[in-house]
């Protein structure tokens, strides 16, 4: 297991509802918690993945989520089992979306 | 085109969440310990494996047309909805609750291959335990209903469990054992039994052969508005004795006369022909409905 800790800049995020799940860590896939972070303009991102060595992989897909989202004053965990970064930019829009009150 | 298929939710494929979300009437979800407040296995951090925030099983308050019930949702695709310790203490401590509060039921979403094998001890312990706890909630007068028909079935210490419960809903898709098929094939050889052989699989472990045994109460489709009418049809009219020696005798030699009689049977369909069912190599194609007339037309 890896664990990956990330901040980006990132617009505010406009709406804040209660604490979002999306996803389940199974294989192939991950879960995502977004909760309210301390920051308004930073999005901080955890990470606990079983497949090693994918840090750069990481950066590239959240710190384009956190660029083309307003994502700003959110705490993001993660656990994964091995998404694809298909997958995890899914699961990251999903997420948000219902952290800004959009149920599925 | 079916439109059955349009319009049909799949309890096999859903999440534990979205199994809840559809069973329970809308907007009554509660649950109790969320993500946000719970904690992954600290025994998989230990074996470097990522845990899961709600430890792969959700346990809420709800409503089920307007009773109030309590339910515990296992989630498979989680480490194959294994009971670790968290995920155990969070199921006994919803039951030991309904013991207090004395819910209309509790529904049991079981959809595990049994312990945590990564946590041993702990998972041992655990299941024990939601042994106990489903007993007692019985005896205090809650019925514990449990619904089976997701990937991973019922199998090891959870097939236990379901058993012990009032009364279990099962779908085609669900199935129902004690060791799991793959365990049998590795410690028995693959002459006494073929994990891969699905069709098998399911002819001896599978909702239909479960239910034409009389080890559940209802056969549904695998549709989430099925089970949640299934689950309101059987608290409709509910009514149980109390576990007692007498009830457990009979039970036991309910399972004595069924080793007597299917011991040397090697395919559920050899048990079916001696059940009185005519074509028995029809059921695995029989649709739900032609099934339960099946069954009911039975000799019992």
């Amino acid at each position: 297991m890896e664990t990956l800790d990330f901040r980006f800049a990132s617009k505010p995020v406009s709406r804040v509802a209660d604490p979002a799940l999306c996803g389940v860590v199974g294989s192939g896939n991950l879960e995502i918690l977004i909760k309210t972070g301390s920051e308004p303009a930073a999005c901080r991102v955890s990470i606990k993945t079983s497949a090693r060595g994918f840090g750069d992989t990481w950066q590239a897909v959240l710190g384009s989520f956190a660029a083309g989202h307003a994502a700003g004053g959110t705490e993001i965990a993660i656990n994964d089992m091995g998404a694809t970064p298909a997958v995890v930019t899914l699961r990251l829009a999903q997420a948000l979306a219902e952290y800004q009150g959009g149920a599925q | 085109m079916i439109p059955s298929l349009a319009s049909r939710h799949s309890w096999f494929e859903a999440t534990a969440r979205a199994r809840l979300a559809g069973l329970l009437d809308p907007g009554s979800f509660a649950e109790i310990l969320p993500p946000a407040e719970s904690q992954p296995s600290p025994h998989l951090a230990m074996l470097d494996l990522p845990g899961a925030f709600d430890d792969g099983v959700v346990v809420c308050y709800g409503q089920l047309e307007k009773k109030p019930i309590f339910a515990i949702a296992q989630e498979g695709q989680f480490m194959g909805g294994a009971v670790g310790e968290i995920h155990g203490a969070k199921i006994v401590g919803l039951l030991r609750r309904a013991v207090q509060e004395k819910p209309a039921a509790v529904l049991f979403l079981i959809d595990s291959g049994g312990v945590r094998l990564h946590e041993a001890n702990a998972g041992l312990i655990a299941i024990s335990e939601i042994m106990r706890a489903v007993l007692d909630a019985r005896a205090a007068g809650v019925p514990v209903i449990a619904l089976v028909g997701g990937s991973c079935g019922a199998f090891g210490g959870m097939g236990i469990v379901a058993k012990l419960c009032s009364a279990i809903i099962i779908s085609e898709e669900g199935r129902l054992a004690l060791s799991g098929p793959e365990v049998i094939e590795t410690v028995a050889g693959v002459e006494e039994f073929d994990a891969k052989d699905r069709a098998l699989v399911w002819r001896v472990t599978g909702g239909k052969h479960r239910y034409l045994m009389g080890d559940c109460a209802e056969l549904v489709e695998d549709d989430i508005p099925a089970f949640r009418t299934g689950v309101a049809k059987l608290l409709a009219g509910w009514q149980e004795a109390a576990p007692g020696l007498a009830q457990l005798r009979a039970s036991q030699q309910v399972l004595e006369n069924r080793l007597a009689a299917y011991a040397t049977y090697r395919d559920g369909l050899q048990v079916w022909a001696a059940l009185g069912i005519a074509r028995p190599d029809s059921v695995p194609l029989l649709d739900r409905d032609s099934l339960v007339a099946l069954k009911e037309g039975l000799p019992t």
